[in-house]
């Protein structure tokens, strides 16, 4: 067995410390170390998407990510963008569209169109389907996820950041 | 007497059915706060990692486990033959297949594995990891196999026989004979001919499949966390084969992660887990991982079907020919087997036309594969790209135009109920008015006008359509007939609690179509309550009525009559108590928007609350003798008919690209029947949900096997599903047809996407590629089989 190794992340604004093994992905350090349960691993090979996170204000895979990559990072979460209201119009929006049906997908799929809206909120049709496209949704057909995002980013421009920076 | 403030909305209230209301179990999903089987943490909990076979086809020589079981974490390491004695053996066949055949199958490999991926030894231990670090350590001493692995060569004299004892590599075998094929054929104006293949694929759920099963020894009781689709089926299997009284069994659905029916099947994996926990007394987790997903979770389709239809000169159908050749993996899948695909296309081919003749042979076939079985659309996919590939080659053969060749055929919607010249009992179906529906939304003359142009500058697009039909709301023609203990019934219980809220628990279960919302419209309107006073509750055998669950489009049409029925029972006893309690005649009271009203001066009475009240807290208040009645249940089984049939129509725009084969699909239109629409939100996002499905198996996906059986494309990486960025935006229109069978009148809707979409992409491409004389008919369609036969003549 490999020896621990320290790590100390801020996660969600909360700062935690945990000897971990350093084959430790940081999806399984959310879930399993963290109880994150909200970050969902679906492939655990980097192609679906599901387990996107935020790491230093970069959208990574948390399964690609090691843990111990993410030492003295800032990272944020599903749990942690719900609570904080960064998300809450993307989520109305999903919700409303029904943009999500099983929801196994769907904080990968968040997180991903906010990082799209948040760079370029004027994104069309095609260029949100291009940007989601490392985001896997068996579900919907993803025509009801593109609307809702389409719809986030008309707001955003028109000056409802809504629940951003209220 | 009680007058409350009256309701705003007590006397006009809109149904709730009918209306894209969205769903209010969703917004825990959208936060991150769902629960699904991995989410769930139990003391003494332990996870297992199983051993797989790295061959599609060996005996199992030896097994030295030792070295494993000293490593850190290790709790258990059990094999095949140790399991055995937990866990009983099991069959999948059904008796109304007749003549189907399968051998016992283990909860893990005994002797002997049969297909690569099959377990072998389980090791059980504290983390996962500590588990696959262990299987490290484990050696089995191997005889390789001779593997089968093409269909089209598993009957042939001279290929190995999997199962000695069964003689043959034959599962099932069945014809369907109207008479006189042969006759109408030679006599036929015209015949056309042509053979489609269709490429293993799987459901890829993007949850892989999860069991967490929890046997406390003290009271031998089980209770299993399971992602499913029909938890009382595995209750009921659980028990039956591990030998505890189906009464001590609860199984716990929560949030499920995509089914698709991948997860209506029983794996021999679940099996495993579950005896595991009852071996160790203590909970035990299994998730696959997306590797042991490609290799354990059922596949299907793999079909090779040659058609022939005969017309006359004018274009009128006279008869099929059809014979499938399906390959199902070494064992059919238990309990619902896997030859319902096969027998599903052969029951529907031809199935939206009218035509006298008919005749087709089935043959499934047992292979050294992943074990197949249903999946989204269960044969219709493949029934339908038949009947409408041939067709198309028909209309093209008598230089008919493709829609309007199907007008002359399409049977009318004034002939029914009748039959399929297959046999198949068709209700109601509107192919008629969904045509119309369909010429008011795609304009033909503008997309062929495009098409001409741009052909003549060398882009190729084309328009390909594809009607269907497609089974629903099952009764037990499908499995209980069989013998299989599949409920067709399903239940619902409807409560009034004392704060007003009125309570629903259904046997049908959610995965994120929308049972729960759709079932939460119903209760609202048939009690008389707003919704935001209904809760819903499924996925518990301990606290659900019994029911079949979730499978073949029949939640909203099964488990939304059973709710329907249960609701309209409260609200006559809410109206009885009302009556007793207010001393008024019955007739003048109704409830809506949660209030009681008197019909004659239109005003509120009391709050349906003050009901519950009343009866919990002061039962003293009333009259005696009198016992109001707050909790109902009803059930339901549709009876009327085997199924109960929808109907559709979509079309497909494409371009080819004829330089590198790449297909561009520009947009797809659908237009649906699927009867009462009781959420347009939900159903529309069913159905572009379920066609991109199709879209995936018409362009994308397949299991692909080297020659030894092994699987080369096991991983997200290598097997393609479709992404955002190459699916087209789909318009959704609708024709509804209630079903008498019910007074809810609502059909299924989940799976006539998926139906149609490949039938009706395949028929674009090859519209795009007219000028170039050349058909594709396998799928997936991919680039390479465009170049290849583009250029036939180009080196590998």
């Amino acid at each position: 067995m490999t020896d621990k190794i320290l790590v100390n992340m801020t996660v969600n604004g909360m700062v935690c410390e945990r000897w971990i093994e350093p084959r430790l992905h940081l999806g399984d350090f959310l879930r399993e170390e963290l109880g994150l349960k909200g970050t969902h691993l679906g492939c655990e090979h980097g192609v679906c998407g599901a387990c996107t996170v935020v790491v230093d204000d970069e959208i990574v895979r948390s399964c690609l990510t090691l843990a111990v990559q993410a030492d003295g990072a800032m990272v944020e979460t599903i749990e942690g963008k719900s609570e904080s209201g960064a998300l809450r119009d993307l989520q109305d929006a999903f919700l409303e569209r029904n943009a999500l049906q099983c929801g196994f997908c769907t904080a990968g799929l968040l997180l991903t169109a906010d990082a799209l809206l948040q760079a370029e909120p004027e994104a069309d049709r095609a260029r949100i389907r291009d940007h989601i496209s490392g985001n896997y949704c068996r579900c919907t057909g993803y025509h009801a996820v593109v609307d809702a995002i389409e719809t986030v980013g008309r707001q955003r421009r028109s000056g409802g950041r809504g629940h951003r920076h209220e | 007497m009680n007058k409350i403030a009256p309701h705003p909305a007590a006397t006009t209230v809109e149904p709730f059915v009918g209306r894209g209301v969205s769903r209010p179990n969703a917004r825990r999903l959208v936060e991150g706060r769902g629960t699904y089987v991995d989410d769930v943490e139990l003391p003494r909990m332990v996870h297992v990692a199983y051993l797989r076979s790295p061959h599609a086809h060996a005996r199992i020589l030896r097994i030295d486990a030792a070295a494993a079981l000293d490593l850190p974490g290790v709790v258990a390491v059990v094999d095949g033959r140790q399991l055995a004695e937990t866990c009983a053996p099991f069959v999948g066949t059904l008796s109304h297949l007749a003549g189907m055949r399968s051998p016992p199958q283990h909860a893990m490999a005994v002797d002997r594995a049969c297909w690569q991926g099959e377990a072998v030894v389980a090791v059980v231990a504290q983390t996962r990891a500590e588990a696959e670090d262990a299987l490290q350590a484990i050696q089995v001493e191997w005889e390789v196999l001779p593997a089968v692995t093409r269909m089209d060569s598993a009957l042939e004299p001279g290929t190995p026989v999997i199962h000695p004892d069964l003689g043959s590599n034959l599962c099932f075998h069945r014809e369907i004979d109207s008479g006189g094929v042969d006759a109408v054929f030679a006599a036929a104006d015209v015949v056309v001919e042509e053979t489609y293949e269709f490429g293993r694929h799987t459901g890829v759920t993007l949850e892989p499949r999860s069991v967490l099963a929890d046997f406390n020894p003290a009271e031998r009781r089980l209770t299993v966390h399971h992602s499913h689709q029909a938890p009382h089926m595995m209750g009921d299997l659980y028990a039956r084969l591990m030998g505890i009284p189906e009464a001590d069994v609860r199984v716990l659905c929560k949030d499920v992660g995509g089914s698709f029916g991948l997860k209506v099947h029983a794996y021999a994996d679940d099996f495993a887990t579950v005896a595991l926990s009852v071996l160790l007394g203590r909970p035990v987790k299994f998730v696959a991982d997306r590797l042991e997903s490609f290799v354990t979770d059922i596949h299907a389709r793999e079909h090779r079907v040659k058609a022939r239809l005969a017309l006359t000169r004018d274009g009128r159908f006279l008869g099929f020919d059809i014979a499938d050749l399906t390959g199902v993996g070494p064992y059919s899948m238990y309990p619902r087997t896997s030859a319902v695909e096969g027998n599903q296309v052969i029951n529907l081919c031809g199935g939206p036309y009218d035509h006298p003749h008919y005749r087709a042979t089935l043959d499934v076939v047992f292979q050294n594969k992943v074990q197949t079985s249903q999946y989204r659309g269960v044969g219709h996919p493949v029934a339908c790209a038949v009947t409408e590939g041939i067709v198309d080659l028909a209309a093209a053969t008598l230089g008919i135009d493709p829609l309007e060749l199907r007008r002359r055929n399409l049977m009318a919607d004034d002939s029914f109920p009748r039959k399929g010249a297959s046999g198949i009992l068709l209700e109601s179906l509107s192919h008629q008015r969904c045509l119309a529906r369909l010429e008011e939304m795609v304009d033909f003359a503008a997309l062929r006008r495009d098409q001409a142009e741009r052909r003549a500058r060398g882009i190729h697009r084309g328009i390909g359509i594809a009607v269907l039909i497609e089974l629903t709301n099952p009764g037990a023609a499908f499995y209980g007939t069989g013998g299989a203990r599949i409920a067709s019934q399903d239940g619902a219980t409807v409560r009034l609690d004392p704060t007003g809220i009125v309570h629903c628990a259904s046997g049908v279960g959610e995965q994120g179509q929308g049972t729960e919302t759709i079932f939460a419209q119903i209760v609202a309107d048939e009690v008389g309550v707003p919704m935001d006073r209904v809760r819903v509750l499924t996925g518990d055998t301990a606290a659900t009525p019994y029911g079949g669950g979730t499978w073949a489009s029949r939640g909203a049409g099964i488990g939304g009559e059973a709710v329907l029925q249960a609701s309209r029972q409260l609200r006559a006893n809410l109206l009885e108590f009302a009556a007793v309690h207010l001393e008024l005649p019955v007739e003048r009271l109704r409830i809506a928007g949660g209030a009681v009203i008197d019909t004659a001066e239109g005003v509120p009475l009391m709050d349906v609350a003050e009901l519950g009240r009343l009866a919990h807290f002061r039962p003293d208040l009333l009259p005696a003798g009198f016992q109001p009645e707050l909790v109902v249940t009803r059930h339901y089984a549709q009876r009327d008919y085997p199924f109960i049939f929808t109907n559709g129509i979509q079309v497909s725009h494409v371009e080819v690209d004829v330089e590198t084969g790449v297909v561009t699909l520009l947009k797809h239109w659908v237009v649906e029947d699927c009867g009462r629409v009781i959420n347009p939100l939900l159903v529309d996002e069913q159905i572009r949900g379920a066609v991109v499905q199709g879209l995936g198996g018409v362009l994308f996906e397949e299991c692909l096997y080297d020659e030894n059986g092994l699987l080369r494309n096991g991983s997200m990486a290598d097997y393609l599903v479709p992404m955002a960025g190459e699916m087209p935006d789909i318009e959704v229109a609708h024709v509804e047809t209630p079903t008498r069978s019910s007074e809810l009148g609502a059909k299924g809707a989940g799976e006539a996407g998926t139906a149609g979409a490949p039938a009706a992409v395949m028929n674009a491409i090859n519209d795009a590629l007219r000028p170039f004389a050349v058909r594709l008919t396998s799928q997936p369609i991919t680039p390479e089989k465009i170049l290849r036969a583009l250029h036939p003549h180009l080196a590998d």
